[in-house]
């Protein structure tokens, strides 16, 4: 391997989402791939921005992307909002010429210009279609055997568009737990909303989508959530007083993907950074157990 | 005036002007374009009058041919796609050649679309002048006849192809009835009771499928498919492929002891009847009142065929221990096509229900992802005593529903789907309210945009069943989602807000009913280019005319009855089927159609063989002669489109009543400074 992607922090992978960044760093290592972080790279903009001014937006974002198609290769936003904003500026730039115009005019005046050749990608379609399934089991020295997870991937990485995974019924995320020795839950909540930003604007209903989640999580007997994003993630892990206050207490964990693999791997416990969650988790062996087969995906309970 | 050399001294033309009442009169100058017209060369007479189609009017053109020997008739008018064929018939009653009338349309085209009198009066002289100049180019065309042959072809054994068989077999006339299933009955031998009556639909059905079976008029074929049409109206040469059933139809006495004695002790395989919520073995009987009631055998499922197994498959072969001596399976059946000759065919290919499961749009009502979703035809089967709960309603879970909700208007109304009210969901959502309600006394609420239940005694169903304690909440909705409370209740959350009461409502329910909309078959489009038939926009098989000819297609002689047209209920699609069989009918007794002359043929001497018209013709009526490196029109196939003759790169095609010198003689008349 040894391939080498830009990589796109954002503000949460070095500030609610450390986790994701303690895990995902190690775990691309072990896979034989370096992430250089983008030099001087700003704020996406994320969903706020978007819904304000579509224009502005997009000149934000492509800063990053002018910035990075400098560097000539691929970039890799492990946030799920950076992700999006930016996949969104690269289809806007290119459908509307007349949008592209006016933020190649604004790059003009700090000196920079974008051509449109950026491309965005995800960690989950890295380590499917670039790594392997079977390269990944091979660094699998702690079979995840026995542990029940269930599969949340949030709307963005899916919707609006569905570049590497069914923007219904996602498979990713699954078939990459399952190669880690866990069970995978059928999920059919799998990319409903977590509540996004409601739970700071609008939290009876923001808290509710979240504890919605959660309960269905709890029904379908899972020991863990595990997640791509860092808001599903945060709204999902933060608000248990408040959720139980509300309505009841909701103890199952929720960790990023990253952070299994790390497990998985049986990477030093700092790249596992368990010590991270609000909502803790068990020690790992509680929940493992005998060597099982592995079961397939279903798709109706 | 240029007539290129022709000699029309013997032209004696007849202008007749109708006022139409006020229809013409007030927006062109009637008196001011007849006596301009009657100074043009060749004009013997001009007229105005009130109403020319009228009888008197007719009667003037009949007298004036005889009295003034005109050769030649302009009447500007209406519309010749009204009364072209009166005046045609006037001029025939008085001795002339229909052909040598020319109609000019100075209502539709003039008179109905100006607001200023002078530029109408304008346009109806420069229009008049241009008929005057074409007439003396007509030649004197005979219509020309195709016998019609008796037989007839019903594609669709549901309600509508039955129906229709019924009525032309009692008619004298033999039928092909031909059905894709193994079984005729279609959709409704899967409705447990039907609106507005909810009289139980089988035993309606059953006495039909009976006398269909029975009927000595009747070839019934099912297990079979059309799969080539050649020929046209009155001559039809149809395949059909007769699929094999790998049981021989006249020897299966229908007890089937064969399905006992399989060796699959259980049912196994997912029911396709019941939609894959019942079971059933490799050899199976699709429901009881199965027509023709002879078993089959599927090959996916029975071992004898599955691959793996030694070469004589399935050595038990308990099925045929079973039979007998009646020996009626017969694993070495094949497909078999069949030829037959008809003269008029009638499609009944009927619908398919949505399916929500492919539909990203609905993913959100949760089908296919809780196990308390389903959609109507599941309950449907579900209610019905020969269902696989024998008609108790028990969920997947094997309890019964205490609150159930219908969500009206999946699929239909809906830009994201399909744009058109399915016409019956609202009828049958709130039958299938009643027969869950009556089953297992569950509160049933019905969510719904309108309340839609059009027809007769169909607004009395609807007061009838909310008297019942249904609920009716007007709200499209929003969502379905686990509930969260605790409990051993699995339900779900609908919410919605109830646009009456401007409020958000959350109902937990046992089970939801999506009350999926009609749509085309999925292979529409290829079963209508077998018959050459036309769609609309949204697919369904297309009427000549929605008020005046719903059942004719721009085909002769084939014809469309029920929901392969578009959505309808039962009684309307035995009426179209009605009516359709009697348009078959009319053709039959006939015995002999009339066909516009209107058609293109091949200067054979001048075609050059390039076969560039061949791909052209719409209705595939050009063909090409390989010993003379010919191309030849069929006449009675062709409808005069004119695609070819414009097409053709050495001009060697002409059509009849467009040939050159007349279109280009209209065209100097239209152009030409008064």
């Amino acid at each position: 391997m040894g391939a080498t992607y830009t990589y796109f922090p954002g503000c949460c992978m070095k500030g609610t989402a450390q986790a994701y960044h303690d895990s995902l760093v190690p775990v691309l290592r072990e896979l034989g791939i370096q992430l250089e972080e983008l030099p001087d790279w700003n704020c996406c903009g994320a969903t706020a921005y978007m819904a304000i001014d579509e224009i502005k937006a997009c000149a934000l974002a492509s800063r990053n992307l002018a910035l990075a198609e400098k560097l000539q290769r691929p970039m890799l936003a492990p946030c799920s909002a950076c992700y999006l904003v930016m996949n969104k500026t690269n289809h806007y730039l290119k459908e509307a010429p007349a949008v592209a115009g006016v933020v190649r005019n604004a790059l003009k005046a700090i000196n920079l210009d974008y051509e449109g050749s950026t491309t965005v990608r995800h960690p989950l379609d890295l380590l499917i279609n670039e790594v392997g399934l079977d390269d990944i089991k091979k660094h699998v020295k702690r079979p995840l055997t026995g542990l029940k997870i269930i599969p949340y991937y949030g709307c963005q990485i899916v919707r609006p568009y569905a570049t590497f995974d069914d923007q219904r019924n996602p498979t990713t995320m699954d078939r990459l737990i399952e190669a880690l020795g866990a069970k995978v839950e059928y999920y059919p909540l799998k990319t409903r909303c977590c509540g996004g930003s409601l739970t700071g604007t609008l939290p009876e209903s923001g808290l509710f989508c979240a504890y919605v989640l959660l309960k269905e999580a709890v029904k379908r007997g899972g020991d863990l959530i595990v997640t791509v994003c860092p808001l599903c993630h945060f709204n999902l892990d933060s608000y248990r007083d408040r959720i139980a206050a509300k309505w009841e207490p909701m103890t199952i964990p929720v960790l990023f993907f990253t952070q299994l693999m790390a497990l998985a791997f049986d990477l030093p416990e700092k790249d596992a950074a368990l010590w991270r969650l609000i909502q803790p988790m068990k020690p790992l062996s509680t929940y493992l157990s005998q060597p099982a087969a592995q079961p397939s995906i279903r798709s109706v309970a | 005036m240029n007539n290129n050399g022709n000699d029309f001294s013997e032209v004696r033309i007849g202008l007749y002007i109708c006022h139409c009442g006020h229809n013409i009169a007030s927006m062109v100058d009637v008196k001011a374009v007849t006596a301009y017209a009657g100074k043009l060369p060749h004009v013997i007479l001009a007229r105005d009058y009130k109403y020319m189609c009228s009888d008197p009017g007719q009667e003037l053109i009949q007298k004036d041919i005889a009295e003034h020997q005109l050769n030649r008739i302009v009447v500007a008018a209406c519309s010749p796609l009204l009364h072209e064929k009166t005046f045609r018939g006037a001029a025939e009653r008085a001795g002339l050649n229909p052909f040598f009338v020319q109609m000019v349309n100075i209502r539709e085209h003039d008179a109905w679309v100006h607001t200023d009198g002078t530029e109408a009066t304008q346009k109806a002289t420069s229009l008049v002048r241009a008929a005057i100049q074409r007439v003396p180019h007509h030649k004197p065309l005979q219509v020309k006849h195709a016998p019609i042959k008796p037989d007839v072809l019903v594609v669709g054994g549901g309600i509508s192809g039955i129906h229709a068989a019924l009525t032309l077999a009692n008619a004298g006339k033999h039928v092909y009835l031909v059905e894709r299933q193994a079984t005729i009955g279609g959709h409704m031998a899967m409705f447990d009771k039907t609106f507005p009556t909810l009289d139980c639909a089988m035993c309606v059905l059953s006495p039909k499928m009976a006398a269909v079976n029975q009927h000595p008029n009747i070839t019934l074929w099912t297990w079979s498919e059309v799969e080539k049409v050649d020929g046209y109206v009155g001559n039809f040469k149809v395949t059909v492929k007769r699929k094999p059933r790998f049981v021989i139809e006249d020897l299966c006495t229908g007890c089937q002891e064969c399905i006992e004695a399989c060796i699959y002790k259980e049912a196994k395989f997912p029911d396709e009847f019941n939609l894959g919520l019942g079971k059933r073995k490799p050899v199976f009987l699709p429901f009881p009142q199965a027509t023709p009631p002879v078993v089959m055998i599927d090959p996916e499922t029975c071992l004898n065929f599955k691959r793996g197994q030694v070469s004589d498959g399935c050595r038990k072969k308990t099925c045929v221990e079973a039979c007998g001596e009646r020996k009626a399976i017969d694993f070495k059946m094949h497909e078999e096509l069949k030829e037959i000759e008809v003269g008029t065919i009638i499609v009944a290919t009927g619908f398919k229900t949505f399916d929500p499961a492919k539909s990203l749009h609905y993913s959100f009502y949760g089908y296919g992802a809780y196990p308390q979703v389903y959609t109507s035809l599941e309950v449907e089967r579900l209610v019905n005593a020969s269902g696989p709960t024998g008609g108790e309603l028990i969920l997947r879970n094997g309890k019964t529903p205490k609150t159930v909700a219908i969500i009206h208007c999946i699929g239909s109304r809906d830009v994201n789907t399909h744009r058109w009210c399915s016409r019956v969901c609202c009828l049958y959502s709130l039958k299938l309210a009643h027969l869950i309600h009556e089953r297992t006394e569950a509160q049933v609420i019905n969510f719904y945009i309108d309340m839609r239940t059009p027809g007769k005694m169909m607004e009395e169903f609807y007061d009838r069943i909310s008297e019942e304690g249904v609920m009716m909440v007007r709200g499209k909705v929003a969502d379905v989602y686990p509930d969260t409370s605790n409990g051993d209740k699995e339900r779900v959350i609908v919410q919605v807000e109830d646009t009456l009461m401007s409020r958000i409502l959350k109902f937990p329910v046992d089970m939801v009913v999506l009350s999926v909309g009609l749509e085309p078959q999925p292979d529409a489009n290829d079963v209508r280019r077998r018959f050459n038939l036309s769609c609309s926009t949204e697919g369904w098989f297309l009427e000549k005319h929605p008020k005046l000819a719903p059942v004719n297609t721009f085909t002769d002689g084939i014809f469309l009855a029920g929901c392969c047209q578009g959505p309808k209920d039962i009684p309307d699609s035995v009426a179209q089927a009605g009516a359709a069989a009697a348009e078959a009918l009319a053709l039959i007794v006939a015995g002999s159609i009339e066909m516009e002359p209107n058609t293109a043929s091949i200067l054979e001497a001048e075609c050059s063989g390039c076969k560039s018209c061949l791909p052209l013709c719409p209705y595939t009526a050009i063909t090409y002669d390989e010993a003379k490196k010919k191309a030849i029109i069929n006449e009675a196939l062709c409808k005069g489109c004119g695609t070819c003759v414009g097409s053709c790169p050495s001009g060697s095609i002409v059509q009849n009543l467009f040939e050159d010198a007349e279109i280009f003689s209209e065209i100097d008349g239209v152009l030409a400074e008064t």
